[in-house]
């Protein structure tokens, strides 16, 4: 097959890369990670192929599940028995030759992920071109149709009513209400007990019909969306919902995909087609995926495409993971994620493309990935929820109490039950007697507790959870609003995805953060290179006139630019144009091994002057790209890539260069190699890579000194943070060029161990290459990273970074981003055995603690300086270390570390760190990120954070809060608008953090004081009028009113005790509420039906109630007042003193020396001891 | 729902949060810091306030004259036999008693009756009554809150219904000074409120106390609601188990040791629940009636107001701390001390 395709095209051009290419992403041992790992992650982590784990950005945030499940969803299944089920004719034999895959272990290395097996259990067969029989299997396959609205008409009311009262304390308002429903309990009024739920419940239900309304509208939009169906031979347009999996669909560029499909041919020969994600992951570069040679082939042949039958994984989450099988004329291909493009992505620089449709409507994976985030508990959360169960014991308590004494009173009065007024055992008033109101000792005694209940309820402050929801709405608002949380570069804004963790964020112990693209741009940026053992650094930002004349090319009487200039080291722009000296052409070969050694694809981009293009290199890798830019800017513009070929403009001269072979990147080769037919008929292969590995491939014979200088200059650059990739050549003669190509041919064509033999390939044909030179590539730090974790840091919070680059290269990024500082003391564990893991864990406490000693005996004033320590672990020994006995050692140690370094670690890991910490103390931890690399992560900690790259799809957030308004309204207003200290002196004395850490703004102690101050104000808000009005002619109105006031007023008093910055809006809440509160008092008492018609009038004119308001509220409060300035003179926190400092101005006068102090993790009486 | 990925670069509206002094938080905003002068003022001004106030409510409580007198055992001949002797109609319920004005009283006198262990209060108690039909005539019907008072035997609506009407105080009092009788004005001792707005004018009393169970007083069919004023006062229902209601007033004043006999009629009763029932006779200051309570409370804290602003002003003075500086922040006093 693979022969008959080869005429078609020119000598020397058998088909490009795309066999090897595909298998790679999932073949075992391609992934980076896993290779070097073992059993507790190696099955899991399959498919985080060099692909996975390098995507610069994303933002869809799985669930907590999804995670879990898409990267289970792929591993292997061990010893699975198949019972072998007859496809048809043709495929009688395919499941009956399981393959026991053990993912575990070398033993794998022997098989290619073309025979993958999948369960028969749970496949999906998809005949292509049949949706009739597709559909008829034992599964019901979902249609195209797609649903995000959660109800229906009839629905509605059930399933709203149902998800509403999935909140505590709407239950709570419900047994409330129903209490006060039986007649024998009725405290309130019944209707009026009802009515505040049942309107709450009416707004919320309204909020969401709306809500729904607009999802309805939005389905039914992209429901009928067309897509170009193939229909007895011919395409028709159809509507989405109307597809069904099975039938084949072509699609044409620019267009949105209508459902995940697997590629049979696209408008490219090699079957190429380019998609772009950013609706699904967020990211903004192009995707390459292939369609099969196989079927590429045949698909232009409209009825030639029926008859094949494709068996694929049940439908998961896991964008990055696809598993399937091909039957085509009798023999099994393997189709992997680079074969199935999704629903959701928008085709790009390829005219069409032809597939079938193997997941529709919800079972595709934008759709099961259309599931909200998990949902956090914030810690004041867990807190109230602990102290509302203290509250509810006393409840529980005080109930008791009052139905035992009721109980009680019952048995004193036995004998005169019958009469009592109000507890008549026997009702007069018939002629017949009997029982009235009266239902024996045990039921009174139990109505007694509900009824108390009802009287008490107000103990639990159960409206807080709704309040504190309000205060979270608010505080988002204004974080939303924030316009110094604006980036202008992607135009987007913060975004708050969880609202109910609002609060944790000022708790933070730990923070974990990922490298590329968190602390680092992603922006790869040239830098420097070494060619020929010459180090060209001298690089020169082009200024803005040169940047006019800077390199360009014509094309048809269009100026093709480079869309990125690189700094130019003028040297080696001069040399470029000498191609004919030696050194010329040593930096020739230089030059065109960065454009050519690399699978970027350019584009051009269409600019306001039309007569200008720029030139976009998209690609998979940002360092290739930045290799690229680097070549155009030097005159090696790559300006056009098809099928077999690549063009690349030389000093404004167009040459064409035929690529003959690709083999791609993989963790065990580290380099990547291109076999190219240069335009003056030789054969040459251009390797890029690793330091590590090149050097071994190079020939280090022809020219010694090279290598060495060649050496030295990459030792500066990565000390120099810079990413570093070592080029070499060989020219290839005729008898070796035909040895790869036949070897070449037979590799990619095999069934068995493609992926391996492939890599035999590779390395045969990468060795004695010539050493071209090297390129130093900064990855560049985000703006601000040193100063934010400087910044961190003083404010008492440990940062760890996971990244999953190079030792080296994470050592000069920690260093340049001043994580890493030459005062601290390195730990560095890099083993390949639990035991060496082990020793020197043991080795580092060991350190830590004459460190210790030392700096206690020495000088504790400044030992916290000196003697920092930063751990720097990767991957390998994480495996032996992470859920292993020696998690406890890492723990210790890694807690007394200021900085943690990890490197090479693989997403999983990133996730099992932050379990480390979070499993092991109360911290709060805080993980950010940018990339589905980082999803597990930021779903672990308490707190997360993803930096969204770019805005993809526009996840319809359930916003599940309703407006409660009878919460008291000061509080929430207080709690949305007060801040305690302005962001400047925040900012200048990030130790302030620490307070919040320490936990001191709320803690148990707090709680308990506050118990005992409102314990006292109540005592005052009931005898002060208890014993105002005894024997007086008061009513129960009046006093009634006299109760309610002085609560209202005590409560707000309170609140306004605690504000400490006072807006016109605070005013308007505080005192608007008392005021408020009089009115309604007012009113009221104007109504004549009620008993208390004129009541407060009527008191209102006496002096002694005044006297008595006063009284109440003063003395409810001196307590309060007097221990708060107490604790404020004596022992006040750093907030108070920043407050005060704030206010009057002292802020700067301060000694800097003392300001940087970081707070110091030593316990507070040893370090005053030694001082 | 798919964002136009080609044209973000152009014409894209830029969603940088506009500018507001209030969404960035920057308003003026008003930050009182607790300042020693700030406290001590506070305190101070807060003893000025209320050692006067206490001064003035104790003048005011001693300067109220009161007599009290407690009748419910003295009226009743065997101590043995409280109920029985109350419940039977048939028994001659007079009382003589006799009460000497300790000091001079000014007019207005106030008469009140006192009730002690009596909850008016009383959740079942309070809301066993109906306000609509006390008022409108058609409703007098609308007796279901008043249950088991609410209808005679024979479903006929009761007015006014329910157990507050019911219970209603019917002991009277007759005042006699050296043989004269000291009229005790009963007119206008309810709320004016009351009168006008709560208790109708064409409502009269029907099928009270008619049943079985007498409770308290019985009401003259004859006489329309809205001039029942014993009967507003009862049911304007204390706030607390001890309390008085305003019997009537005297318009004479009253000299010191002057005697005055009581001729009291002792109806009610209060036996069977061992509440107490008095006579007072008592004038009237801004504050109420005869309570100290307002007085001490004032004073103490008035006093522990001045006592604090003592204290703090000489913590200032003899352990001062200057405000704002920052080497007191915590991770600065560990190196400076």
């Amino acid at each position: 097959m693979m022969k008959g395709s080869q005429q078609q095209w020119p000598l020397l051009v058998p088909p490009p890369r795309t066999p090897g290419k595909e298998e790679l992403p999932i073949d075992i041992d391609s992934s980076i990670p896993v290779s070097s790992m073992s059993k507790p992650y190696s099955d899991s982590q399959i498919e985080m192929s060099g692909d996975f784990v390098r995507n610069p950005s994303s933002h869809s945030i799985q669930s907590k599940s999804s995670s879990t499940h898409s990267i289970k969803g792929v591993s292997f299944r061990e010893g699975h028995d198949l019972n072998p089920v007859s496809y048809g004719s043709r495929g009688a034999s395919l499941g009956s030759n399981p393959v026991r895959y053990g993912s575990r272990g070398a033993s794998s290395g022997g098989f290619t992920s073309s025979y993958k097996e999948i369960n028969d259990e749970d496949a999906r067969l998809v005949y292509v071109n049949d949706p009739g029989r597709t559909n008829q299997q034992r599964f019901k396959f979902a249609g195209n149709s797609i649903r995000t609205s959660k109800y229906s008409i009839l629905t509605f009311l059930p399933r709203n009513l149902f998800e509403q009262f999935h909140r505590i304390a709407y239950i709570y308002f419900l047994v409330i209400a129903i209490l006060n429903q039986l007649p024998q309990l009725a405290v309130f009024g019944r209707e009026a007990s009802i009515l505040p739920l049942a309107m709450v419940l009416f707004v919320t239900a309204v909020k969401d019909a709306y809500e729904d309304y607009r999802r309805h509208r939005s389905d039914r939009i992209e429901n009928n969306r067309l897509a170009s169906v193939l229909v007895n031979g011919e395409y028709e347009d159809k509507k989405w919902k109307d597809i069904c999996v099975g039938e084949v669909i072509k699609v044409s560029g620019n267009q949105t995909l209508p459902c995940d499909m697997v590629l049979l041919s696209t408008s490219d020969a090699t079957g190429v087609a380019y998609v772009q994600t950013t609706n699904l992951d967020g990211e903004s570069n192009l995707k390459t995926r292939y369609a099969k040679q196989e079927t590429q082939m045949r698909t232009p042949v409209v009825g030639n495409i029926g008859g094949l039958l494709i068996k694929c994984e049940k439908p998961n989450r896991n964008i990055y993971g696809f598993q399937a099988n091909m039957e085509i004329d009798g023999k099994r291909i393997s189709l992997g994620p680079s074969n199935i493009i999704l629903r959701g992505c928008e085709l790009k620089n390829t005219d069409w493309v032809v597939g079938v449709a193997v997941y529709a409507g919800k079972e595709t994976k934008a759709m099961l990935n259309n599931a909200g985030a998990p949902s956090k508990r914030s810690r004041l959360e867990k807190r109230m929820n602990k102290e509302i169960i203290i509250l509810s014991i006393f409840l529980v308590a005080l109930c008791t109490v009052v139905s035992i004494c009721h109980g009680a009173w019952l048995r004193r009065h036995r004998e005169e039950l019958y009469l009592m007024q109000f507890y008549r055992k026997y009702d007069y008033s018939e002629p017949e007697v009997k029982k009235y109101e009266y239902y024996g000792w045990g039921m009174e005694i139990f109505f007694v507790f509900l009824m108390s209940v009802i009287v008490f309820q107000v103990m639990i402050p159960i409206s807080l959870y709704i309040s504190v929801e309000l205060v979270r709405i608010g505080q988002a608002y204004f974080m939303i609003r924030d316009d110094r949380m604006f980036d202008k570069s992607t135009n987007s804004r913060f975004q708050c995805r969880a609202l109910n963790i609002n609060e944790d964020l000022g708790q933070i112990k730990y923070v974990f953060s990922d490298k590329t693209g968190t602390l680092t741009e992603n922006k790869m940026e040239f830098q420097c290179a070494s060619v020929g053992g010459v180090d060209y650094d001298n690089g020169k930002d082009i200024s803005t006139e040169d940047w006019q004349t800077g390199y360009s090319v014509q094309v048809d009487g269009m100026v093709l630019r480079p869309k990125m200039t690189v700094k130019l080291d003028q040297d080696l722009l001069n040399l470029s144009k000498m191609e004919h000296t030696n050194e010329g052409k040593h930096v020739y070969d230089f030059l065109v091994a960065l454009a050519a050694c690399n699978t970027i694809v350019p584009l051009t981009v269409e600019t306001s002057d039309p007569a200008i293009k720029l030139i976009e290199y998209q690609g998979e890798s940002p360092d290739e790209q930045a290799l690229a830019y680097a070549a155009a800017s030097y005159g090696f513009m790559l300006v056009e890539r098809s099928s077999g070929h690549i063009v690349i403009d030389i000093q404004g001269k167009r040459q064409r260069f035929n690529v003959l072979g690709l083999h791609e990147f993989d963790s065990d080769r580290k380099r990547m190699s291109v076999i190219v037919g240069c335009p003056d008929q030789t054969v040459k292969v251009f390797v890029k890579g690793a330091d590590t590995t090149m050097f071994k491939v190079i020939d280090k014979s022809l020219n010694l000194n090279m290598v060495n200088a060649t050496e030295s200059h990459l030792h500066s650059y990565s000390s120099k943070g810079l990413r570093t990739l070592v080029i070499g050549m060989r020219e290839l003669s005729t008898s070796e060029f035909e040895q790869w190509q036949s070897s070449y041919e037979s590799a990619s064509t095999a069934l068995m161990g493609r992926a391996k033999l492939l890599r035999k390939v590779a390395n045969n044909v990468e060795n004695n290459l010539k050493l071209l030179g090297a390129s130093g590539i900064e990855d560049k730090l985000q703006q601000g990273v040193p100063e934010a974790i400087e910044s961190l840091r003083t404010a008492g919070i440990k940062v760890w970074v996971l990244t999953g680059d190079k030792q080296e290269t994470a050592i000069s990024i920690g260093y340049s981003s001043k994580l890493l500082t030459s005062k601290m003391t390195q730990i560095v564990i890099n083993n390949n055995s639990k035991d060496s893991c082990r020793k020197n864990l043991d080795d580092a406490l060991q350190l830590y603690k004459k460190l210790s000693n030392v700096s206690h005996s020495n000088d504790g004033g400044h030992g916290a300086g000196t003697n920092q320590l930063a751990l720097i672990i990767d991957g390998t020994s994480l495996v032996y270390i992470l859920e292993t006995e020696l998690e406890e050692k890492l723990f210790e140690l890694a807690s007394k570390c200021t900085a943690v370094l990890c490197c090479r670690v693989a997403p999983l890991q990133k996730a099992g760190i932050v379990a480390l910490i979070k499993n092991r103390t109360d911290d709060m931890t805080l993980a950010i990120g940018d990339g589905a690399n980082d999803v597990s992560m930021i779903q672990k900690a308490d707190v997360g954070i993803g930096i969204s790259g770019q805005e993809g799809r526009q996840a319809v957030m359930a916003s599940d809060f309703s407006m409660v308004i009878y919460t008291s309204l000061p509080t929430i207003v207080v709690g949305i608008l007060d801040k305690d200290l302005g962001r400047g002196t925040l900012l200048q004395y990030p130790q302030l953090y620490g307070a919040g850490q320490r936990g001191e703004s709320y803690n148990g102690k707090l709680f308990w004081v506050t118990i005992l101050d409102t314990m006292w104000q109540s005592v005052a808000a009931f005898f002060i009028p208890l014993a105002a009005y005894w024997d007086s002619t008061v009513g129960v109105s009046a006093l009634g009113d006299l109760w309610i006031l002085a609560v209202v007023i005590l409560v707000n008093i309170h609140l306004a005790m605690d504000v400490i910055r006072w807006y016109t809006i605070t005013h308007i809440a505080i005192w608007g509420s008392i005021l408020a509160t009089f009115i309604c008092v007012m009113i009221i008492d104007a109504l004549p039906f009620l008993p208390g018609y004129w009541a407060f009038f009527m008191i209102a004119k006496t002096k002694l109630f005044w006297v008595c308001l006063l009284g109440i509220v003063v003395a409810g409060m001196v307590p309060r007042f007097v221990v708060k300035v107490f604790v404020q003179h004596c022992k006040p926190n750093d907030i108070h003193i920043a407050r005060e400092a704030e206010k009057f101005g002292n802020l700067r006068e301060t000694n800097a020396e003392t300001e940087m102090n970081p707070i110091s993790d030593l316990p507070r009486s040893t370090a005053t001891a030694t001082t | 729902m798919i964002p136009d990925g080609s044209s973000q670069a152009s014409n894209k509206i830029s969603k940088k949060p506009t500018y507001s002094r209030f969404t960035q938080q920057d308003l003026p905003a008003w930050k009182p810091i607790l300042t020693p002068a700030l406290v001590i003022a506070t305190l101070v001004c807060l003893a000025i306030i209320f050692i006067p106030i206490g001064l003035f409510s104790l003048s005011a409580s001693k300067n109220v004259v009161e007599v009290v007198d407690r009748y419910d055992d003295a009226c009743i001949p065997s101590p043995n036999q409280k109920v029985g002797y109350i419940k039977d109609p048939a028994t001659n319920k007079t009382c003589i008693r006799s009460i000497t004005i300790p000091k001079k009283m000014r007019k207005p006198i106030y008469v009140y009756y006192q009730l002690d262990n009596f909850y008016q209060n009383h959740r079942r108690y309070v809301k066993s009554r109906s306000d609509r039909q006390l008022w409108n005539p058609k409703a007098e019907s609308r007796t279901t809150q008043c249950d088991p008072e609410g209808q005679t035997g024979d479903g006929k609506p009761i007015v006014p219904c329910g157990l507050v009407a019911w219970s209603l105080f019917n002991d009277t009092y007759m005042l006699s000074k050296n043989d004269a009788a000291l009229p005790i004005n009963k007119k206008d001792i309810a709320w004016r409120s009351d009168r006008i707005h709560k208790f109708g004018e064409n409502i009269y009393p029907k099928n009270f106390q008619n049943g079985t169970l007498i409770g308290g007083g019985k009401l003259d069919e004859s006489i329309p609601m809205n001039q029942q004023e014993d009967l507003m006062v009862w049911m304007r229902t204390a706030a607390l188990p001890t309390f008085r209601k305003l019997y009537g007033k005297i318009e004479t004043d009253l000299e010191a040791n002057e005697k005055i006999t009581v001729t009291i009629q002792n109806n009610y009763n209060t036996y069977s629940f061992h509440g107490k029932k008095k006579l007072v006779v008592s004038t009237a200051t801004w504050i109420g009636g005869k309570n100290d309570f307002i007085g001490r409370m004032y004073m103490a804290v008035g006093g522990t107001s001045l006592v604090f602003a003592i204290i703090f002003s000489l913590l200032y003075v003899f352990k001062p701390r200057p405000l704002g500086n920052p080497s007191y922040l915590s991770w600065n006093k560990n190196n400076t001390i």
